[in-house]
């Protein structure tokens, strides 16, 4: 069945039903999605239980830095209501003020990483507080009918999703048969409560023993800035009406500043609520955590190359702030490599890893060879050690072993002395490794962080770091080095905490330390004759610079070269080692093209240098221009580029078809020229039409048989 | 720049160019060729950057940080992998004078020659090239290369004129830029000799001058920066002014017939397609990614191609090679009556076997999002071909399609075309669609997408509209057959008068009453609104308040329509 048609432009195509297998089929669809290469089957399994692990984890990130926001969302909840649930006359007295209780929730520009965050909040709610929660997007609220009509009918629904005794028939009428009124609210609200109330004690103990007897009814704005002023206005208007019937309470998801609801409102309406401002996690923060568990954990096999981070990370700061897509750019990477590196199959844990690799097929061990990594580590061998290696696939399974555990052993180790080297940079002033962990992982990754400027100058600031400050963080190293599980750090350990007594004992010598330099500094004072002081001052310097240095002075440096060793040691670069291309994903530029792409200029490259694409030498120029045996559209487009504003079709078809004529050779000039002619004009047409199509023309009724441009400058 | 305020004729106008206006205009021309390549800029750019660095440290942490990202932007243009993203943003982006159609034709007969010829080509020379043309005009071949070369000249002053109507606006001078806008034939021939005088002028050495030495560079390029200003009041004044200045020639002073659609088709299938080889390599290397694509799906994301050339039949290849065992929907965005109701509608009624109407798409979309959230086994793949066009770009289709494409088990696979295609999209909608973008340039003809489109080269053969005027009118009665017969016989007769405003109702009921076909105004009313209601009438109200009726169909088609009507009685 064809797809083209002149009446209709939606095509359904179904299988035979014979040939339609079951849901299985799925598996054995991606299984058959990359059968050309090794292991494909493990690969993706792999791949899949990976992403798994890591969306799970991510879902847990996000919940637990939601926790305090919501902790303290759900207790205002309670709160605001308490006097409604109490009923004594005491709410009485609020009725005259007429205020409904409002959250505004500060959650920050990320917009699209809102919606996880809702739906928690209400899980959050359903399980807690009240199963009455209406989520209101500008959107479907461009009147307030509409708004009302939305509003009743989440609430109405989640009244079925909560007892599911009533029968479905019921809702749908009422739904459609009750009037989209605050009144028919407010008598929904009293039939529910009643109804709860006689119920029999034994159900609500199940379902909802944490809600109340009246729980509040939750408005949720999604997107406040959008909504239309007066939809707000007037719902807030009405709702204030019958807040002593109905336990209302507003959130207000605001992605810009709490100030919006001010300007959005006037005060007559604003007064009638009473706002308490939550805010979130800024989205740095979330990214710093996400990063710090997702990235910089033995947890996960997988891992980051340089290059990919820094792209990642510029597209959250520069584009769109959004962890989520953060972590999709993250799941991408994860599917890129095990589509792409056949090897990716001994990219999961060690144990795993290591089992795999012994059961490896000779191509898979071809593969191994093949790595520049390994040809590396080869090279490095005795001779007969290089010939066993290459030839024999048991040997290289064996040494693979080894391999393996030193990678694992290097990650592991590699986390605990950055956090360490972060303890220190992240207090220099000026941050000349960077303030955030992140930026100190990229540089280590980069290339070997101690013979870099910055690293330098880092060291050097670290070497005039006070003591208490550097006692603090001797502590926190201790702490980190303990919590990680690696043994060998044990030495490390107990070197750190050596230091730490050291400080404590040099306490009695700092103090006549401080004693000396004082009279010197009296001296100073008393001299005021300018020659004299710069004399003073020279000596002054002459007698630090050859002065003994003192313990304290000692000790720090000797902490300070401590702390390089151990850089030195643990934070080489990840491609400096072995095998390191099975857990690495290295290729950024395909991350840059699927999620950062740039369709115009594509369009400007094909447009402008068909060579790029079309590897015809006749297309070959040199500097920049096109040829004049280029695709038709190519020149149409060259043309189009020397026109102003409007461009004349008749100037236009000439030039074209001059360029064409010369562009085919003498041959053209022969006496069918009308023919050849006609063939030109339609190749013309074709050309403008697809111009047209791309966006770059129109045509315009300013004058006959004209165009209008629509990009100004070159493209 | 100053005029003597009452010098109207066109012989002073001629004089009065000065050599700092005419330097000045080839300095600019100059000083953007330089702009494009940026690179003098970006390393004044780092220079600040580095200085702004010192001045604090939270400041600087941001520079730094931007300094990476155009690093590692920058990486693309090293990388052998992005083939297609080494060009940087300001050469696409970079503001350009507005040039004249002269170039054009200059520009042509420069390709023409061999390529990598350089561009010291002689301006006589080149003209004479285009005026070797091969085009049918009736004027001899020598008068119109003096014509042509007149034209050139005559346009190439336009930018001075231009500005200096703008600056001194004054009534006297109107006429001039009325004469300068409009350069139709007989006016030509009138001043052919005065703008010849111009020819020989000054102009013509400045002009080559311009092409042939361009001033040394590194003087312009400190010069960057209050050129940048002057492209942009250049961008509004070029953009302010309603007088656009291009040469009046029609298609049809060329004497060549139309092409309808019909002819149009055979003429390209006769045309082989260019590089065709090259193209076909090109598009198997798209092709190797059809099971990348399709575990891509599989695994939440949406796909996207972009790049120049018809992706119709990749998709479609896609689709019969991939897809045959599962259940998709292919869709025409290109069809000009494709709603989003369409496609919500085909998926309800032939996929979801669902029978009923739903309110408004908002609904029938969350009857979709519920049966597929319900049941997990029903799969569904939407190709979309040109998710871009003029019919599905609106906010709101894009947010139901957006919506829809975001279901766990609906796969979007879609081509854009248009360069502003990626405006469509705000960040809530594209972290719905969860796009993964494929560049796929397959430099395929655009057959299938613009055989829709009413291109204004194509003659309309007018066949449709004249079958559902038939149509129409075979449901009538014979009176009203009639009534609508007189106002074609009418606006028949007065084809000719270019200010035809249509019959007035009160003529046209006279006309009706001496026919015998109606009896008041009343019926003559109420079989217009039938008419108006077939959008076989068009109704203007006069600037004297009068009705005007008018029939929205060419003269040829109502003739057509009457021979026919003539054999049918």
């Amino acid at each position: 069945m064809s797809t083209c048609s002149v009446s209709k432009g939606c095509f359904v195509f179904k299988p035979n039903p014979k040939k339609r297998r079951v849901s299985h089929k799925k598996a054995k669809d991606l299984r058959k999605v990359n059968e050309d290469t090794e292991d494909s089957e493990l690969r993706f399994l792999t791949c899949q239980s990976l992403w798994a692990q890591i969306r799970s984890e991510t879902e847990k990130i996000q919940e637990d830095l939601n926790k305090q926001l919501f902790d303290s969302l759900v207790s205002f909840l309670r709160r605001s209501h308490s006097e409604f649930q109490e009923k004594t006359t005491e709410w009485t007295c609020r009725m005259k003020s007429r205020e409904i209780p409002t959250a505004a929730l500060v959650l920050g520009v990320n917009v699209t990483d809102h919606d996880l965050t809702f739906r928690n909040l209400s899980e959050v709610l359903q399980n807690t507080v009240t199963p009455y929660i209406a989520f209101l997007e500008a959107k479907d609220c461009p009147g307030i009918k509409n708004l009302m009509q939305k509003l009743m009918g989440q609430l109405m629904n989640c009244n079925v999703d909560v007892d599911s005794l009533e029968d479905e028939d019921y809702v749908q009428v009422s739904q459609n048969r009750v009037r989209c009124s605050m009144t028919s609210l407010v008598n929904w609200y009293e039939s529910v409560t009643k109804k709860t109330d006689s119920e029999t004690p034994s159900k609500k103990r199940t379902s909802s023993s944490t809600h109340w007897q009246s729980p509040p009814v939750v408005v949720i704005f999604k997107d406040m800035e959008s909504f239309t002023t007066k939809v707000l206005q007037d719902f807030i208007v009405i709702s204030s009406q019958h807040i002593h019937e109905l336990p209302l309470v507003l959130i207000f998801g605001i992605a810009t500043s709490p100030m919006i609801i001010h300007s959005l409102l006037p005060h007559s309406v604003s007064s009638l609520l009473c706002i308490e401002l939550f805010q979130s996690l800024s989205c740095k923060e979330h990214l710093s955590t996400v990063i710090d568990k997702l990235l910089l954990t033995t947890q996960f096999p997988f891992k980051l190359g340089v290059k990919v981070l820094q792209v990642l990370i510029n597209i959250f700061l520069y584009h769109d702030f959004s962890v989520q897509n953060f972590v999709k750019g993250f799941q991408l990477c994860i599917v890129e490599h095990f589509y792409s590196q056949p090897l990716s199959v001994l990219c999961c844990q060690l144990g795993d890893a290591k089992k795999r690799a012994n059961s490896l097929s000779h191509d898979q061990c071809e593969n191994i060879r093949r790595l520049p990594s390994f040809r590396r580590y080869v090279e490095c061998q005795v001779s007969e050690k290089q010939i066993a290696l290459l030839t024999e696939d048991n040997f290289l399974k064996e040494t693979m072993q080894k391999l393996l555990e030193d990678l694992n052993a290097y990650h592991e180790n590699y986390i605990s002395v950055l956090r360490c080297l972060h303890v220190f940079t992240s207090s220099l002033p000026k941050y000349p490794l960077g303030k955030q962990i992140r930026e100190l992982h990229c540089a280590c990754l980069e290339n070997q962080v101690w013979e870099t400027k910055e690293y330098e100058s880092s060291l050097q600031l670290a070497r005039m770091l006070n003591k208490s400050d550097l006692e603090t963080m001797l502590q926190q190293c201790v702490e980190i080095f303990v919590s990680s599980s690696e043994n060998e750090f044990d030495k490390t350990v107990k070197k750190l905490k050596e230091f730490l007594t050291q400080f404590q004992k040099l306490e009695a010598d700092a103090f006549q330390e401080r004693d000396v330099s004082v009279p010197s500094q009296k001296e100073l004072q008393k001299k005021t004759d300018l020659y004299h002081l710069q004399k003073t001052l020279l000596e002054l310097k002459e007698s630090r610079r050859s002065k003994k240095l003192t313990k304290f002075e000692m000790l720090r440096f000797e902490v300070v070269d401590y702390i390089d060793s151990l850089v030195r040691n643990y934070l080489v670069p990840a491609d400096h080692k072995t095998l390191h291309e099975i857990v690495y994903f290295n290729t950024a530029s395909v991350l840059r093209e699927h999620l950062n792409a740039a369709p115009r200029i594509a369009l400007h490259t094909a447009l402008n240098n068909p060579y790029s694409y079309l590897k015809n030498q006749a297309l070959k120029t040199d500097g920049g221009g096109i040829s004049n045996k280029a695709p038709d559209i190519c020149i149409v487009y060259k043309l189009h580029l020397e026109c102003g504003r409007l461009i004349n079709l008749v100037d236009w078809l000439e030039a074209f078809s001059t360029v064409v004529m010369a562009g085919e050779g003498p041959n053209a000039d022969a006496a069918s020229s009308d023919q050849v002619d006609d063939v030109i004009h339609a190749r013309f047409i074709r050309a403008v039409s697809e111009l047209e199509l791309l966006g770059f023309i129109k045509p315009s009724k300013q004058k006959t048989d004209h165009v209008a441009r629509l990009t100004w400058g070159g493209c | 720049m100053s005029r003597p305020e009452g010098a109207g004729s066109r012989a002073l106008e001629v004089k009065f160019v000065p050599d700092e206006d005419v330097l000045k205009h080839i300095a600019d021309e100059a000083g953007i060729k330089v702009r494009k390549d940026k690179t003098q800029l970006a390393v004044s750019v780092k220079k600040l950057v580095k200085k702004l660095e010192n001045i604090s440290d939270d400041e600087a942490q941001e520079i730094l940080e931007e300094e990476n990202y155009v690093a590692a932007l920058g990486i693309s243009a090293q990388d052998p992998m992005g083939n297609g993203s080494s060009v940087s943003g300001g050469e696409v982006y970079s503001f350009q004078t507005p040039k004249r159609s002269s170039k054009m034709a200059e520009l042509a007969s420069e390709l023409a020659q061999a390529p990598g010829q350089s561009v010291a080509s002689n301006h006589f020379e080149c003209m004479e090239k285009t005026a070797k043309t091969p085009q049918s005009s009736k004027c001899s071949s020598s008068n119109k290369v003096q014509q042509r070369s007149k034209k050139k000249e005559f346009v190439s002053t336009t930018p001075y004129r231009l500005r200096k109507r703008l600056a001194a606006p004054d009534p006297c001078l109107e006429s001039e830029s009325e004469y300068s806008a409009s350069c139709s034939e007989e006016e030509e021939e009138e001043n052919q000799k005065e703008v010849s005088t111009v020819l020989s002028d000054q102009k013509t050495p400045a002009k080559t001058k311009a092409v042939s030495t361009p001033p040394p560079r590194n003087t312009l390029v400190k010069k960057n920066e209050d050129k940048m200003s002057n492209l942009v009041e250049e961008y509004f004044e070029a953009h302010s002014s309603s007088k656009v200045l291009t040469s009046d020639r029609t298609l049809q002073k060329l004497r060549k017939r139309r092409l309808n659609q019909q002819t149009l088709h055979e003429l390209l299938k006769e045309a082989p397609l260019a590089y065709a080889a090259e193209i076909k390599e090109l598009n198997q290397q798209h092709e190797s990614l059809f099971s990348k694509w399709m575990l891509q799906l599989r695994l939440g994301f949406n796909i996207v191609l972009y790049g120049l050339g018809s992706k119709r039949d990749l998709l479609e290849k896609f689709r019969t090679s991939v897809l045959q065992d599962s259940v998709h929907l292919v869709v025409n965005g290109y069809f000009p009556s494709i709603t989003v109701k369409s496609i919500l509608n085909s998926i309800t009624e032939e996929i979801l076997d669902h029978i009923g109407t739903f309110r408004s798409p908002l609904d029938q979309l969350e009857f979709i999002t519920k049966r597929f959230k319900e049941d997990s086994s029903v799969e569904l793949y939407i190709l979309i071909h040109n998710l871009d066009s003029q019919m599905l770009r609106g906010e709101r289709s894009q947010q139901i399609l957006a919506q829809l494409s975001s279901l766990p088990t609906v796969y979007l696979i879609a081509s854009i075309d248009h360069i502003n295609a990626p405006l469509m999209w705000d960040q809530a909608k594209l972290s719905l669609f969860n796009w993964l973008w494929y560049e796929t340039t397959t430099f395929n003809p655009y057959v299938e997408e613009t055989s829709y489109e009413n291109s204004f080269l194509v003659q309309q053969s007018g066949s449709l509209a004249l079958s559902s005027l038939t149509h129409v009118l075979r449901s009538l009665t014979l009176n009203a057959r009639g009534i609508f017969r007189l106002l074609a016989q009418y606006q028949l007769e007065n084809k000719d008068n270019p200010s035809y405003p249509g019959l007035s109702f009160q003529d046209f009921y006279q006309q009706c009453r001496e026919a015998f076909l109606v009896n008041s105004d009343l019926t003559l009313r109420a079989q217009l609104t039938e008419f108006r209601d077939h959008k076989l009438i068009r109704t203007k109200r006069g600037a004297d308040g009068v009705e005007y009726l008018l029939i929205p169909v060419d003269d040829s088609t109502l003739t057509d329509f009457l021979e026919k009507e003539d054999e049918d009685v």
